[in-house]
């Protein structure tokens, strides 16, 4: 299996706080990997390392190396814009931007130039197809995309992502305002999804992580605590922690 | 003596407060009432469109309008860019620092500063010194210095309301900040900084003291502009000052008020829905 | 394309940095230019005989300035006088006394009115105040006390606005706990919210004052413009604005430099009462 992305002792820092200790780990291409842990694991700082949005944050403190493809994302001649064209986002609560439908899903592709009408036709339709969106909202792509339901906010958030061709799809916790329906609509489409793109989803749902990851990774206090396919994480655990997070001890 | 009970004065100062606040509201109605009537029989089409004859003690009023509107337009014209540039450059650009107090510094003692000393500053620097005589160019840039701190404390004010996370989406979708800014932030601030213009135009419109230093109060209609003209306000000022005819003066006040309160009602309107679209 | 993108990026930052140096270029160049054009007369006739100087015969070289400064505070505080009390009670009122519709339908219509221009309060108070004086009290009604009013009325919109925002911000808390404490809502006002809001108060005076000193059309309208100090709020007075709007227009020579003096003078007063405003306002915020 090929590495896509390979986290090497990455330590993080807000301040005197230090959230990443010494994290090293793979994620392989094709595959959706999950990251679970309680709040404070530091499960999310990874996914906002890897896209470079911690850019935004004050007074943070970076050492180790995030490879891409075996390229270190994290070195200054590396342009956060360009990489987050390869590294799509999708976070917790979904922000759709004041917008219509169609601007929403379009404001990607034509920021990389792309502006003929029937080529940003065929990316939004394709792109919420694949979000499994498509059908719910086809007949009025031109409304606001504030007038919404929560769920298919969130589809919407997906697919503005897929339009933006990446090559890794990070999703922080998409589905924790979710009711199950909308939830199982989109772990349908991501399980679609991984054949194209490699997918690591953020999530304190252990049910969801069992469900449709193929890798597992566990974190605690800033740590790794355990890796492996999501079927050894929940039927075998190694360590006592992994175990007692599974099992709903903490958490 | 027994106290006075505190419920009593308690009312007494309720109806002192009423009667005081109903007081103060109708000075403010009179005045404008005032303006209203007394101007209204002579403000007709011909007042409007007329050009002013015999130093306007007949005539219309049409070319201090359109001095006005070339004034106040032109101004914005140079002062939006300036002044919401520098509220994204404060915004956007930097975080705190000596370099942004000093430039907030700088914007507030623009604010504070009389519109007199803008007129003398007007007239020796580019009247005099840049030799560009009394013009509606010198009057333009005059104004323009003296409307950009309400423009930038309104861009400002607009600009930091745009919530974070659609910044944060926008540069999440491979944006760089100037294109979150251009298709992000400015549209969702566009109602705030609208406000902001249409304040400062309505700046612009009323005022006399930097602009008859400046511009000058030719009664022709400027035609470039390197041309003198006056504008409503200094119209105004000159017929009620001089003497020349109460009428005429009266009916130049009642467009001159009409034309500000309208466009500062405007501007509340359009901040107003824009308040309550986010909320 | 993404190249573009990134250059586009450096060349739009250097631009705003430019766009936002521009307030200081203004504020020094205007600083500088009525500086370069009123120091030196300070130092031909002597700062004393300026400031201290009682005559002004800008063509006969007497540039005495100390008439109209006294001048120019006479109708500030005359104006505070007025505005201050009337504008405090109606922005008490407004947070304390009328509803949430009287008070969203009338704080916009009162700010509205600060966007009268001056020349209208200025003709106003010449077609009606200056008549009423001067045949209820006497003198030529163009006074101290006509423009004093005018000009209270005219900072009314100011004092109002700034004063309702800090009464408005004083914490719910504080006046339930009064309340609480049985008081009444008078003594809720006088004992909690206004010691809470006084510097915001105390603000709105401030910068009512600084429109007051600074307001020129209107003034000239209604002063009378005599060149002494007056005795009585029925004489007529001259002040620092005034000056220079009235003689600018064909001044020259040392004449001219006489009035960038005067604005000299002006400035330097905005200055402290700007700096007096800010040093307020911001230990509002640290409180």
């Amino acid at each position: 299996m090929n590495t896509k992305i390979a986290i090497d002792r990455l330590r993080l820092s807000f301040g005197k706080n230090q959230i990443l200790k010494n994290i090293t780990i793979n994620v392989y291409k094709n595959t959706i990997t999950g990251f679970m842990g309680p709040s404070g694991s530091g499960k999310s700082t990874i996914i906002s390392v890897i896209n470079r949005m911690i850019d935004f944050e004050d007074n943070v403190e970076i050492h180790g190396k995030v490879s891409i493809d075996g390229i270190n994302i994290l070195d200054e001649s590396c342009s956060p814009v360009i990489l987050r064209r390869r590294v799509g986002t999708v976070f917790a609560v979904p922000i759709p931007l004041p917008r219509s439908i169609f601007e929403n899903i379009a404001y990607g592709p034509r920021l990389q130039g792309i502006s003929g009408r029937t080529e940003l036709h065929r990316i939004v339709e394709g792109s919420l197809k694949k979000a499994y969106l498509w059908d719910e909202v086809k007949d009025r792509l031109s409304t606001s995309a504030l007038k919404l339901s929560g769920g298919q906010q969130q589809r919407l958030c997906l697919a503005r992502t897929l339009a933006l061709k990446p090559e890794i799809i990070l999703l922080d916790e998409p589905c924790s305002g979710l009711d199950p329906i909308s939830t199982a609509k989109i772990e349908d489409a991501l399980n679609q999804l991984k054949s194209e793109y490699t997918i690591v989803l953020v999530s304190n749902n252990t049910k969801q992580i069992a469900r449709i990851t193929d890798f597992a990774a566990f974190f605690y206090m800033g740590t790794l605590i355990e890796y492996n396919t999501t079927d050894k994480v929940f039927t075998t655990p190694m360590e006592k922690q992994t175990e007692d997070y599974i099992q709903g001890k903490f958490g | 003596m027994r106290r006075i009970n505190p419920r009593f004065i308690d009312k007494i100062v309720q109806i002192v407060f009423n009667m005081q606040a109903f007081f103060t509201v109708s000075i403010l109605i009179v005045i404008v009432a005032i303006i209203f009537i007394k101007g209204f029989p002579y403000v007709n089409p011909e007042f409007i469109f007329a050009s002013p004859e015999d130093m306007g003690r007949h005539g219309g009023i049409f070319p201090s309008i359109a001095g006005t509107i070339q004034l106040a337009l032109l101004s914005i014209l140079f002062a939006t860019p300036l002044g919401v540039g520098t509220a994204i450059f404060l915004t956007e650009y930097t975080r705190e620092s000596t370099f942004t107090k000093l430039i907030r510094f700088g914007v507030e003692s623009l604010a504070g500063i009389p519109s007199i000393l803008y007129g003398l500053f007007g007239f020796i620097f580019f009247v005099i010194k840049l030799k560009m005589g009394w013009s509606l160019l010198a009057g333009v840039l005059t104004i323009t210095i003296m409307i950009l701190p309400t423009i930038i404390r309104t861009s400002e004010e607009a600009i930091r309301s745009v919530p974070r996370q659609l910044r944060i989406v926008s540069y999440s979708l491979s944006a760089t900040k100037w294109e979150t800014i251009k298709k992000v932030v400015l549209p969702a601030a566009a109602p705030g900084i609208l406000t902001g213009i249409m304040l400062s135009i309505g700046r612009a419109v009323g005022e006399t003291a930097a602009v008859i230093f400046t511009m000058g109060s030719s009664l022709r209609l400027p035609l470039s502009i390197m041309d003198s003209g006056r504008t409503m306000a200094v119209h105004f000022y000159i017929l009620a000052r001089e003497g020349i005819s109460m009428e005429k003066a009266y009916g130049t006040a009642l467009v001159l008020v009409l034309s500000i309160l309208s466009i500062n009602v405007l501007a509340y309107y359009v901040m107003h829905r824009a308040i309550s679209k986010y909320s | 394309m993404i190249e573009k993108a990134l250059l586009k990026e450096r060349f739009v930052k250097w631009v705003l940095i430019a766009f936002a140096l521009s307030s200081l270029l203004f504020l020094f160049l205007i600083f500088i230019f009525i500086l370069a054009e009123g120091l030196p007369l300070f130092l031909k006739v002597g700062v004393g005989n300026i400031i201290g100087g009682f005559k002004w015969a800008p063509t006969r070289g007497s540039f005495g300035i100390f008439p109209m400064i006294v001048s120019s505070f006479l109708v500030t505080i005359g104006a505070l006088a007025i505005g201050a009390p009337m504008g405090l009670s109606c922005a008490i009122y407004l947070s304390e006394y009328s509803g949430k519709k009287t008070q969203m339908l009338l704080k916009p219509a009162l700010e509205l009115l600060a966007g009268i221009p001056s020349v209208v309060y200025g003709f106003l108070g010449v077609i009606y105040i200056v008549p009423l004086v001067r045949n209820y009290l006497g003198g030529s009604g163009f006074s101290l006390l006509s423009t004093s009013i005018i000009l209270g009325v005219m900072i009314l919109p100011t004092i109002i606005s700034i004063s309702f925002d800090a009464l408005i911000s004083v914490p719910k808390t504080y006046r339930e706990g009064s309340f609480a404490m049985g008081a009444t809502k008078w003594q809720t006002i006088y004992k909690v919210i206004l010691p809470s809001a006084k510097s915001g108060i105390l603000a709105s005076f401030i910068l009512g004052m600084g429109r007051a000193i600074g307001e020129t059309m209107a003034v000239i309208m209604i002063a009378g413009n005599a060149l002494k100090i007056p005795g009585s709020i029925l004489d007529p007075l001259r002040t620092l604005t005034g000056n220079i709007a009235l003689e600018l227009s064909y001044a020259s020579g040392d004449h001219r430099l006489g009035l960038f003096s005067t604005g000299v003078v002006l400035m330097v007063i905005i200055m402290i009462l700007n700096y007096i405003a800010n040093f307020g306002i911001k230990r509002k915020i640290a409180k």
